[in-house]
């Protein structure tokens, strides 16, 4: 047994990890599903969209052969909308909501069009928005991910000039570090950046950290108006007695190395644990298996019912065959020699509190599992302490907004995953558009109060 | 371990008679590609077809490339059909080898021969001659082909002018000892004065429509119309599911006027579906005629036309054809026979509702603003004010769901009530 990388060939790896939901291969394929679509009005599928994509408007433009109106009526909703189309959790948004679900049949698949219309604007770089004059105004936003892109591309829009501020080497946020890469790749994510930025009016600076390379108070004396988009990052720990052994990783670490370095370079263990039954947990436990690890079993605290993602994912890691454990809270990790060796859990059950939640209440039976590698996926921790810093209002660490983004600073907002403790990347997008809205109001308002004196 | 055979059984009997001309059901080809030669005909006979029309004999003719163009519709295709094909380009005396052939191996199904001599009572009398030694049941006038022979007055250019038409029907029955079909055009304001002309002048039988002449659609990169002949195009014949309703009304018109009403008629024009021959029979034709789903899907088509026939009728109680031919006939009156105390309003069944809004859009928009939407997320609850309903059935019709929209009725009034007497009554 043991921890190491390099398990495959490279045409096992390319194999593993190509494209989960493949796109239609022909425009009559496309074709078959588009003409399927009703056009509701006033549609579920737009209604369940974080960023209200007018998906009957862009299916019945597939139909006509009007693929840059499809592709415009995408990006003027979600920016990231070539993206969402590969990594959005549609069963329980657009797709989940379509009205042929109510006629127990299968729903159009929203994704896998709007990925037939986008694909070609962001392969060929289409240019679909024009500028607004120069206002002169200049907004810094910290963090190129799904929020800060959102934000920087409607303000661009508008004639403000942005500047990106963004700790990594590449923008794209949790898309480019944090999802599986069967599900997107970082070319894909390279791509999606330049199409955004192509508008023009939109710098970004990599390798510029928050705390470290710039500091908050800089900013706000530079620009106009700062939008903090940095997201989550820090995983959860467990706070359990064997955390720090050799084999132990978190899911976010993990797949962040798997985008980064590449698959060969990333280490996988021969039985490893995955801890949560979130979004991450799944993407850490299938990669895993595609890795090479021979087991790879994920741990859950609760049972499917209150299991964080979707049914759709869950498949494809039992598919990968993955194991679940349910009703296992880990208690300890063991080790030898410094390396983990087994995952020992309290067996668990749910009783109703008062409120009628279930929570899981520990019982003397434990399960042990033999171990190398444990993946640690129960959630994100805000980035605490650059909120403490810079003396924003907070819960709990996620930095508070009222209205549209507005914190306790003046001139300063804030949206995606450091407001909401990690969503998906839609939501973050349409956060990054209501951000903007603010940000422009509150230029203009200053406009006036500058123009009165 | 043999294999049972389980035979269906009928109650009911669609063999059909058209003047004498017997066939086991009422389905012939009509005159067209599938019906030009031997190899086609026998295919379709083995396949079950009752008859065929074979394909339009007469004048010499040279044909072009391409011939066909279509219309397409939300993805289903050849929604509409369209053709510049003229009559048969095979030498007759091979035609007429291979009629005669066709006959003699299959002698109970009808052979009806489509006809377009020159425009002189030679030329027809020689022709119906040849045709008549062949063994064929009966002939057929094409006075419709909308192209290519109109220009040498022959083809819809007869069947537009009842007077034309009319001569030569006289010639014709002067040398015909077989019954007798005159095909009508439909690229006319009416087929009645034609059909009369021709009944007058001793047709035995009307059949109708021939195609329509179309434009289906202009290329948006080549701006040239289809189908495209080294870049130019000339008006078709519009044909296929789109032109039924058309059919339907023509068919309808020859089945109310007192004098085509006495002769039978072969119903063609968009059937593609033992339903849709149902229909056509109702409104009075004895035969229908069958092009563009047997040039679509080929010939064994027949097989769901026959079986979706006969169980319909057994579920009816009808056991011959003539039990329903022409039954709906009288039912098609003018507007202002209709009954204007007869009020209807939708009924929205909210357990079948998925709520799609197409109703409602449809209702506010394009009709009288009846229906009320509750807002939801994601789904709306849409209910019908009944008050301002008209009873139009927009709802219903767009509707995607199965009986989900139903219109019931709310009558104004016990008594029949129509426009004259409404008027009559000053307007309450």
């Amino acid at each position: 047994m043991a921890v190491q990388n390099n398990r495959l060939t490279a045409e096992e790896y390319e194999q593993r990890f190509s494209d989960i939901h493949p796109p239609f291969e022909t425009r009559d394929a496309a074709l078959v599903d588009a003409n399927r679509c009703l056009f509701c009005y006033d549609a579920p599928c737009t209604k369940s969209c974080p960023t209200g994509i007018n998906v009957p408007k862009f299916i019945k433009q597939i139909t006509t052969d009007n693929l840059k109106g499809a592709a415009y009526t995408i990006f003027s909703s979600n920016i990231m909308g070539g993206g969402c189309a590969k990594v959005c959790p549609v069963e329980k948004l657009c797709e989940g909501a379509c009205v042929y679900n109510l006629m127990e049949e299968t729903a159009i698949p929203i994704a896998r069009l709007q990925r037939y219309a986008t694909e070609p604007a962001i392969k060929g770089q289409w240019r679909m928005f024009e500028r607004k004059q120069r206002t002169g105004k200049k907004v810094a936003i910290i963090g190129a991910g799904p929020a800060g892109l959102s934000c920087a591309h409607a303000l661009s829009r508008e004639g403000v000039d942005v500047t990106i501020y963004e700790k990594e080497a590449k923008g794209g946020g949790l898309m480019t570090y944090g999802i599986a890469a069967y599900k997107v790749t970082p070319a894909f994510c390279e791509e999606e950046v330049s199409f955004i930025t192509g508008i023009g009016g939109i710098d970004i600076r990599y390798n510029q950290e928050l705390g470290k390379d710039i500091l908050l108070s800089a900013l706000q004396e530079e620009y106009d108006a700062v939008y903090l988009a940095f997201g989550v990052g820090l995983a959860r720990q467990l706070y359990i007695p064997g955390e720090q052994l050799e084999g132990v990783v978190d899911a976010i670490s993990f797949i962040y190395d798997i985008r980064n370095s590449g698959f060969p370079a990333v280490p996988v263990g021969d039985q490893v644990a995955v801890i949560g039954m979130g979004m991450t947990a799944i993407d850490a436990a299938t990669q895993a298996r595609r890795l090479g690890a021979k087991e790879v079993t994920l741990v859950y605290r609760r049972t499917q019912q209150e299991m964080p993602c979707t049914v759709a994912e869950m498949d494809i890691a039992l598919l990968d065959g993955c194991k679940i454990i349910w009703l296992a809270a880990p208690a300890e990790i063991i080790g030898e020699n410094g390396k983990a060796t087994q995952l020992i859990c309290h067996s668990v059950r749910l009783e109703e509190d008062n409120t009628g939640r279930r929570q899981p209440v520990l019982t003397d039976e434990k399960i042990v599992l033999p171990v190398d590698m444990v993946i640690k996926a129960a959630g994100q921790m805000p980035f605490e302490q650059l909120i403490y810093e810079n003396q924003l209002h907070h819960n709990g660490g996620k930095i508070a907004v009222t209205g549209n983004g507005v914190t306790s600073i003046n001139g300063v907002f804030a949206g995606g995953d450091c407001v909401n403790g990690g969503k998906e990347v839609v939501d973050a997008v349409q956060a990054g558009k209501e951000g903007a809205a603010a940000i422009l109001a509150y230029l203009q308002a200053d406009c006036h109060v500058s123009s009165s004196h | 371990m043999s294999v049972a055979v389980i035979k269906r059984i009928f109650m009911a009997d669609i063999s059909a008679n058209f003047l004498g001309i017997r066939s086991p059901n009422p389905y012939w080809l009509a005159s067209a590609p599938p019906t030009d030669k031997k190899i086609n005909v026998l295919r379709a006979f083995e396949a079950g077809w009752g008859g065929v029309v074979w394909k339009t004999l007469g004048s010499q003719v040279k044909n072009v490339s391409s011939r066909y163009s279509s219309v397409d519709y939300n993805g289903s295709r050849v929604m509409g059909f369209n053709n510049i094909e003229l009559i048969s380009d095979r030498p007759l005396a091979v035609n007429l080898k291979e009629i005669a052939e066709c006959v003699r191996l299959f002698p109970d199904r009808a052979m009806v021969v489509s006809l377009m001599a020159d425009n002189n009572r030679e030329s027809w009398h020689e022709l119906i001659k040849q045709v008549e030694d062949t063994g064929a049941h009966g002939l057929e006038l094409n006075f419709g082909c909308p192209h290519g022979m109109t220009e040498r007055g022959m083809g819809a250019a007869v069947g537009q002018d009842p007077e034309i038409a009319a001569r030569l029907v006289e010639w014709v029955m002067e040398a015909a000892t077989i019954p007798v079909i005159t095909k009508l055009t439909p690229n006319v304001h009416s087929v009645v004065p034609t059909g009369r002309a021709a009944v007058k002048a001793g047709s035995h039988a009307l059949s109708l429509i021939n195609t329509i002449q179309s434009v289906t659609g202009v290329d948006l990169d080549t701006f040239v119309p289809n189908p495209n002949v080294a870049g130019q195009s000339t008006f078709g014949g519009y044909c296929g599911p789109a032109v039924k309703p058309i059919a339907l009304k023509m068919l309808t018109t020859i089945a109310q006027d007192p004098v085509t009403a006495k002769v039978p008629v072969s119903g063609i024009g968009g059937i593609s579906t033992w339903k849709d021959a149902a229909e056509f029979m109702l409104l009075g034709a004895t035969t229908v005629q069958v092009c563009t789903a047997a040039m679509r899907y080929g010939f064994r088509i027949i097989e769901d036309l026959c079986d979706g026939l006969n169980n319909w009728m057994d579920e009816k109680g009808f056991r011959t054809l003539d039990d329903f031919i022409g039954r709906s006939v009288p039912t098609l009156t003018s507007w202002e026979e209709l009954d204007m105390n007869y009020h209807i309003v939708a009924n929205i069944n909210q357990d079948k509702c998925i709520h799609c809004g197409l109703c409602y859009i449809s209702c506010e928009d394009g009709s009288h603003q009846a229906i009320n939407l509750s807002y939801g997320n994601p789904y709306n609850t849409y209910t019908i004010k009944e008050e301002e309903c008209v009873g139009c059935n927009l709802c219903k019709l767009v509707c995607p769901v199965d009986n989900c929209i139903t219109m019931v009725e709310q009558r104004h009034g016990d008594e029949y009530l129509n426009w004259k007497e409404y008027q009559r009554r000053g307007g309450v």
